[in-house]
């Protein structure tokens, strides 16, 4: 049913309707509704389902830990410092090979301080192990939260999915939340592996000596690579079973006679699909390649639909500080070392801490690489902010 | 009453950071005032404090004070502390934290903090609940209230927090509210005075969070509930448990002489041939 709701609140009503067994999570900008309608739902009866607001993001990745190693269908949800927080927990959920799904309200992270929305913060945990899907709008935040327990119960990868904090979480939209019975039929219920039980005693998390470390690091690489399949099935069975596209790999629009192609993730894309219509009616041909899962990151469907392209912009909400663009470098490193073609591949850092994104910025963004390639640079900065600052 | 507001002025940075982000009525202003007046009767100068803060309402004070400061991550304020008081021991370091701040998130650094009895002054400020992030429960929400995340009471029993840090270890622990502003900036002062870490809990009021959801009325009625509450700590030791049940102890629960960390530090360093030229 069509329900006009906030981004967080499409995200926890459907959350609910995937029946995780145990939530826990610490409170923080702007994840927090998602958790509050959660705790509501369960305290309402509504959700059979384990709650506790626990003392640190720390508490909170481990008590999920403990309850996917139980066996339980375990969520949490957090951004920014408290992803920070997690992290050494966040890379023990992926090497036990736990079913966890995790929500990132993308938003940027300290110092200095600021709430708002960028994607460095899932960028930090880009390489632990996790899959992680990124949203464009509140529908597909919410449509992605069903696929995610049915990607990470196929694979046994945990799942992170991103939705750009604020613009999305905290924006209403309509969305169109399904009945609990379609979602029962599309998800069925979890089958845990591996759990700790006292019928089949078993430790988790042993020490791999020399011997095995690699292997087993080896194993889990090769699990993400492989979900790339599953990613791609599930989401065609959610398109059959609800009627509509949502997630998947990636994701295109007007890019077949396209000579610039923008590359991007999140919600930006509808800022940019704007932009492309308006140059579309002057007559120019610009495309669009929108990343939704970022890891694994697929490089030979990326590859397949811009084999053809030489002009290439990506417009990140990332920065590898003392490198460069991060999700410019995977679009690089997409394209065989062997391939002759003259591609020339820009790269705009942009939004940073909030900074909006305008369709005049990409605008410029646009001119600029039609002219010649852009190393890297970052969108819209105020020079007389940096002429005080430099040292 | 110019006067007061002169003294204020001098130590904010009225002209860069105002307006404040805090609630017209937040108890969070009223500790701030007490400890513009105990730093002023100290006699310190306004370089030689470091005023270091965590994340949430009781936070942003780092930024509008005009000493040192450090506007730090959510619950690590007494650490980035413990760097800043080792590396200059000269420095008069003063942290502010929220209830969540200091024992949720950050309950570790501090039982640990107490423990090692670095000379610091921790101002733990106490409105049962995460103002900032829109009023989920802390580990000082009372059993049975409201909170955005308890929507149907809360099951978990508080921490008390001044006698944790009692038995944490901690050389001073004084405990006010901030109806009680007299004895606010006495409690303030003696803490930046002692030798040794000392704990200052202010029992303070969210009404924006805490208040309207439990009922609690606003920041006047809240708090008259703090003057009813409060007993001096004097007065307590002549009351019975029973009469003293649903009440809160103000003054100094705890004032000892123990031997300072950098001063143990110094010690062991000479025993060990370390401290000689
Ligand atoms: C690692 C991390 N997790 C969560 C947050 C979000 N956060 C900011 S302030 C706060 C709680 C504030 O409560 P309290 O410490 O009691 O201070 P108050 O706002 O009530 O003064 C939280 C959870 C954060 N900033 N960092
Ligand atoms: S939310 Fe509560 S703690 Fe924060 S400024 Fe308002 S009244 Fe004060």
């Amino acid at each position: 049913m069509l329900k006009y709701l906030e981004g967080s609140h499409g995200v926890s009503q459907v959350v609910a309707m995937c029946r995780p067994n145990v939530i826990s999570a610490y409170p923080i900008t702007p994840q927090t509704h998602i958790v509050e309608d959660l705790a509501r739902l369960v305290g309402e009866g509504e959700l059979e389902a384990e709650f506790i607001n626990v003392e640190s993001e720390f508490s909170a990745a481990s008590v999920v830990l403990g309850a996917s190693a139980a066996g339980a269908r375990a969520y949490t949800t957090t951004t920014s410092q408290g992803l920070l927080l997690m992290n050494e927990v966040i890379y023990c959920i992926a090497g036990m090979r736990l079913p966890i799904v995790l929500t990132c309200a993308n938003r940027a992270i300290s110092a200095p301080l600021n709430i708002w929305n960028d994607h460095q913060d899932s960028m930090t945990v880009r390489d632990a192990g996790w899959i992680q899907l990124h949203a464009e709008d509140n529908q597909e935040a919410a449509d992605l939260h069903m696929q995610a327990f049915k990607i990470a119960e196929q694979t046994f990868l945990p799942v992170m999915v991103c939705m750009d904090g604020f613009i999305l979480t905290h924006a209403f939209e309509p969305v169109d939340i399904p009945e609990q019975k379609e979602v029962d039929a599309f998800l069925p219920p979890f089958k845990p592996q591996n759990i700790v039980d006292p019928r089949w005693p078993r430790g988790i998390g042993l020490y791999a000596d020399p011997r095995f470390y690699m292997e087993v690091r080896y194993i889990l690489h090769r699990a993400l690579e492989k979900s790339e399949k599953v990613i791609k099935q599930v989401s065609a069975e959610f398109a059959k079973a609800f009627g509509r596209e949502s997630g998947g790999l990636l994701k295109t629009y007007k890019i077949e006679d396209a000579d610039l192609v923008i590359i991007t993730m999140g919600s930006v894309a509808g800022t940019i699909k704007d932009l492309i219509d308006q140059l579309e009616d002057e007559g120019k041909k610009v495309g669009l390649l929108q990343i939704c899962s970022y890891r694994p990151f697929p490089r030979k469907e990326v590859y397949r639909v811009l084999k053809d392209k030489t002009n290439l912009l990506v417009i990140e909400k990332s920065i590898s500080l003392g490198r460069g663009g991060i999700l410019g470098s995977d679009v690089r490193w997409s394209f065989p070392r062997t391939e002759k073609k003259d591609r020339k591949i820009s790269c705009f850092v942009s939004g940073l801490g909030g900074r909006n994104i305008s369709i005049s910025d990409l605008r410029y963004a646009v001119a600029r690489v039609e002219k010649e390639p852009v190393e890297l640079e970052f969108l819209g900065l105020n020079p007389e902010i940096i002429a005080k600052r430099d040292m | 009453m110019a006067e007061i507001t002169q003294l204020i002025h001098k130590y904010l940075r009225h002209e860069k950071k105002f307006p404040h982000v805090w609630c017209p009525g937040c108890g969070n202003g009223i500790v701030l005032g007490a400890l513009i007046r105990a730093v002023d009767r100290t006699g310190f100068t306004k370089d030689q404090i470091v005023l270091v803060s965590g994340i949430g309402c009781s936070g942003r004070m780092s930024v509008y004070v005009d000493f040192n400061t450090l506007h730090t991550t959510h619950g690590r304020a007494l650490t980035f502390a413990t760097g800043v008081k080792l590396a200059n021991p000269k420095l008069q370091v003063i942290v502010v934290m929220g209830d969540g701040d200091a024992t949720a998130i950050g309950g570790n650094h501090f039982i640990h903090a107490a423990r090692r009895n670095l000379n610091l002054t921790a101002i733990i400020i106490n409105n049962n609940i995460y103002g900032m992030t829109g009023g989920q429960y802390s580990p000082t929400t009372p059993y049975g209230a409201w909170s955005a995340t308890a929507p149907y009471g809360h099951i978990e029993h508080p921490f008390s927090i001044a006698e944790l840090a009692v038995t944490a270890g901690a050389a001073w622990v004084g405990r006010g509210t901030v109806y009680h502003a007299n004895l606010l900036d006495q409690l303030m002062e003696a803490a930046i005075y002692k030798r040794g870490f000392a704990v200052v809990e202010v029992i303070s009021h969210c009404h924006t969070q805490f208040g309207l959801k439990n009922k609690q009325g606003g920041p006047v009625e809240m708090m008259r509930r703090q003057k009813e509450m409060a007993v001096r700590v004097e007065k307590a030791k002549t009351m019975t448990p029973e009469e003293l049940a649903g009440k809160i102890t103000i003054g100094t629960l705890v004032d000892r002489d123990l031997p300072i960390y950098t001063q143990e530090y110094r010690r062991i360093r000479e025993a060990a041939g370390g401290g000689k030229k």
